[in-house]
C-alpha cells in the first residue's frame, strides 16, 4: 500500500511572492523525509501541494507513478497530520477515526474492527467514546494520527504534529510517531522548523530556504557537512569565519590569524570557515598547551544546564561562540566574564561553505 | 482615586444604567396585575382580569398568530438565504465581495422607520410596473421580515464560519470527503450552535418589529405590536400591560435558549 512520492519542478505564487520554487524530490518508498527549513521557505506549502490543498501552478505531483496534480484531495488516498489535528469537534474519538472508512463505504463490521484495531495502536481505545475536547494534546495528535492511518493511505504528511505539544510529550510522540511509521513501512513527509525534531526523526532531511531546496542529505550530513552558511547556521554552527585558504592545511582568517585545517581543502581560494560551538576548546593559559592556540577574553557566559555557552574575543579582535560541557566534579562551573583563556579548534572541527554574495 | 473608589464608581454608573433598562420591564409586568381601570398607581389592588381580557381580543389573538406565522417563516428564509450567504462571504473569493457583504448588514444600520417607508415605495413603485397588489399583502410582509431578519443571521453565522478550523475541512477532504459531504457532515455541525442562536435571533427581530410592519400590513392583518398601538389610541388600561409582558416573556426565553447554544455577545 506504501508508495513512491514524486515532485517534479512545483512552483506555487502568490501575486509577486514565489512560495515553492522550482521544488524536484523523490521520496522511495517507506522512507520519512523532514522538510526543513524556517517559517515562510515554502515547507507546508509544498506539502499542503502534495495534499491536494493548494493549486499547483506549474510541474507535477507523483503518488506511485500516478499523476495527482490535479486530483482533489478525496481522491489522493492521503493520510494528513494538521499541526491543529484538527479533529471533528462533534464527533467521537471512534466516529473521527471512523470517517475515512465511511467515506470508503466500507461494510459496518469491517469499520468497527479497524477502528477499534487503529485505536489499539496509539494506545486510545479506553477513549473511544470521548470527544476531542475532553482529550489532552497528546491524545488528541494520537487520535489524528490513527484517524489519518486508518484507512491505508498511499503517503502520510504531517504537517509540524509536534509543535503544540510539551518538551516532554514532544519527545514521546516523536518515538512513536517514527515506530508506527517503521513498522507500516509507510512513505512520509514530515514538515518542521526545529533541527533537533527533524535529526532524530527523519531518514533525510530537505533543507528548504526561499521556497528552494538548500540541501538534500542523511541527517548525519546536514548536521555534519552543512553545504552552505543558511544550512550551517540552522543547524547550529555560531562560528562562520570569512578568510582564505593559504597552502596545505593553512587557512588565514581576515584578522590575520590562521588557523590549522584539514590539508584536503588545500587552493580554495576565499571561502568560510564553519566550526560548530561545541568543537572550540577552551583552556587556561599554561594549563595545556595545544597548537595554534588563541588568546582571547571571555566576554559573555550563558548557563545553559548541561553545557555553558561563551562569547570570546581574541586579541586580535575575532569574535567567537564556544560551548563547553559542565564540569560534572571539581572546579567551577562557569567562567567568568573577563577571564584570560587560551582557545583552540582542532583541525577535524574545520569545515568550509561558500561565501555568499 | 482608590482602587476601591474606582470600582465602587464603575459598580455604581453599571447598577444604574442596569437599572435604567430593567425597571420599566419591572414596572410593565407590575401594573399588568393592578386592578386600576387605567394605567396608574398606587394599585387598588391585583387581578388576572387583564390577561383573561386580552385573550378575549380578536385583535391581539389574531395579531399573535399573524406575527407567530410571519416570525417562523422570516426565521426559515432568513436561514435558508443567510447560511448560503455566510458561506459565500466567508469562504468564498470573488470581486465586490466586501461590497456584498455591507449591502446584506445594511438593513440592520438602516433606521427601521426608514427602511419600512423605502419597502412601502418600492412595492408601490413594483404594483405600478406589474399590476398585481403588494403593499399590504401577507407575501409584502414576508418578505419585509425575511430583509429584517437576514443581517442577524449572516452575521452570526458568519463570525461562527470565520473563527472555525478550516483544517478540520481540508481533514475531511483528505479522507475522502467530497465538498458536499465535507458541508453536510463537518462545516455545518461545527457551526450548529451559531445556527441555533441566528434561528431564534431572527424569529426574535421579526417578532418585535413595529417600524417596518406599519408601512405594510393590509386590513384585518396587523402583527401583534401594530394590534397594540391601535389599542393604546383609544385605551389605556391594564390589557397592554398583560400583552406587553407574554411578549417579554416569550423573547426573553428564545434570548436565554439562544444564548446557551452561543454566546450572543460573540456575534458582534
Amino acid at each position: 500500500m506504501s508508495t513512491t512520492v514524486a515532485l517534479r519542478s512545483l512552483i506555487k505564487r502568490y501575486g509577486g511572492f514565489t512560495a515553492v520554487d522550482d521544488i524536484t524530490l523523490d521520496v522511495p518508498e517507506g522512507q520519512l523525509v523532514a522538510l526543513l527549513g524556517p517559517s515562510g521557505c515554502g515547507k507546508t506549502t509544498t506539502l499542503r501541494m502534495v495534499g491536494g490543498f493548494v493549486e499547483t501552478d506549474a510541474g507535477s505531483i507523483l503518488i506511485g507513478g500516478r499523476d495527482v496534480t490535479r486530483l482533489p484531495p478525496a481522491k489522493r488516498n492521503i493520510g494528513f497530520g494538521f499541526q491543529s489535528y484538527a479533529l471533528f469537534p462533534h464527533m467521537s474519538v471512534a466516529q473521527n477515526v471512523a470517517f475515512g472508512l465511511e467515506m470508503r463505504r466500507l461494510p459496518r463490521a469491517e469499520i468497527a474492527s479497524r477502528v477499534a484495531r487503529a485505536l489499539d495502536r496509539v494506545r486510545l481505545s479506553a477513549m473511544s467514546d470521548r470527544l476531542p475536547k475532553q482529550l489532552s494534546g497528546g491524545q488528541q495528535q494520537r487520535v489524528s494520527l490513527a484517524r489519518a492511518l486508518v484507512i491505508e493511505p498511499s503517503v502520510l504528511l504531517l504537517d509540524e504534529p509536534l509543535s503544540n505539544l510539551d518538551a516532554q510529550l514532544r519527545g514521546e510522540m516523536k518515538l512513536e510517531i517514527r515506530q508506527i511509521q517503521k513498522a507500516m513501512g509507510i512513505t512520509t513527509i514530515f514538515v518542521t522548523h526545529d533541527q533537533d525534531e527533524a535529526l532524530s526523526i527523519a531518514d533525510r532531511i530537505v533543507v528548504m530556504r526561499a521556497g528552494r531546496i538548500e540541501q538534500d542529505g542523511s541527517p548525519e550530513a546536514v548536521f555534519g557537512a552543512p553545504r552552505s552558511r543558511f544550512v550551517a547556521e540552522f543547524m547550529g554552527v555560531t562560528n562562520l569565519l570569512p578568510g582564505t585558504v593559504e597552502g596545505p592545511g593553512l587557512f588565514r582568517l581576515a584578522d590575520g590569524n590562521a588557523i590549522r585545517v584539514p590539508g584536503a581543502v588545500a587552493g580554495r581560494g576565499t571561502t568560510v570557515l564553519a566550526i560548530r560551538p561545541e568543537r572550540v576548546r577552551i583552556s587556561f593559559p599554561g594549563a595545556d598547551t595545544e597548537p595554534d592556540m588563541l588568546d582571547a577574553e571571555i566576554e559573555a557566559a550563558t548557563y545553559r544546564g548541561l553545557s555553558v555557552e561563551y562569547r570570546l574575543r581574541t586579541t586580535s579582535g575575532l569574535c567567537l561562540t564556544a560551548r563547553r560541557a559542565t564540569p560534572a566534579t571539581g572546579g567551577p562551573v562557569m567562567l567568568e566574564p573577563g577571564a584570560r583563556v587560551h582557545v583552540a579548534v582542532p583541525p577535524d572541527a574545520c569545515h568550509f561553505v561558500p561565501v555568499e554574495l | 482615586m482608590s482602587r476601591a473608589g474606582i470600582r465602587r464608581t464603575y459598580g455604581a454608573i453599571s447598577g444604574t444604567v442596569l437599572a435604567f433598562i430593567v425597571l420599566p420591564l419591572v414596572v410593565i409586568v407590575w401594573v399588568s396585575f393592578f386592578a386600576n381601570r387605567i394605567l396608574a398607581f398606587p394599585a387598588h389592588g391585583y387581578t388576572l382580569d387583564w390577561y383573561a381580557r386580552a385573550l378575549d381580543t380578536d385583535a391581539f389573538r389574531d395579531g399573535f398568530i399573524t406575527s407567530v406565522q410571519t416570525a417562523l417563516f422570516a426565521t426559515a428564509a432568513s436561514l435558508a438565504l443567510g447560511v448560503p450567504a455566510s458561506l459565500g462571504l466567508v469562504r468564498g473569493r470573488f470581486p465586490g465581495r466586501d461590497a456584498v457583504q455591507a449591502l446584506l448588514l445594511a438593513p440592520m444600520v438602516v433606521p427601521g422607520i426608514v427602511g419600512g417607508a423605502a419597502l412601502f415605495i418600492a412595492f408601490i413603485e413594483v404594483e405600478a410596473l406589474l399590476d398585481i397588489q403588494v403593499a399590504g399583502t401577507i407575501g409584502g410582509l414576508l418578505v419585509a421580515h425575511t430583509l429584517i431578519a437576514l443581517p442577524w443571521t449572516i452575521r452570526l453565522v458568519s463570525a461562527s464560519l470565520a473563527s472555525a478550523d478550516r483544517a478540520i475541512e481540508e481533514a475531511a477532504a483528505s479522507l475522502g470527503a467530497g465538498p458536499l459531504t465535507v458541508l453536510r457532515r463537518v462545516t455545518l455541525p461545527a457551526i450548529r450552535p451559531a445556527i441555533v442562536a441566528a434561528a431564534l435571533f431572527s424569529f426574535v427581530i421579526s417578532f418585535i418589529d413595529l417600524e417596518k410592519s406599519i408601512f405594510l400590513v393590509g386590513p384585518g392583518r396587523t402583527t401583534l405590536q401594530i394590534a397594540l398601538v391601535n389599542y393604546l389610541e383609544w385605551n389605556l388600561d391594564g390589557t397592554v400591560a398583560a400583552v406587553a409582558t407574554v411578549q417579554i416573556l416569550i423573547v426573553g426565553a428564545a434570548l436565554l435558549v439562544s444564548d446557551r447554544y452561543a454566546r450572543l455577545a460573540q456575534a458582534f
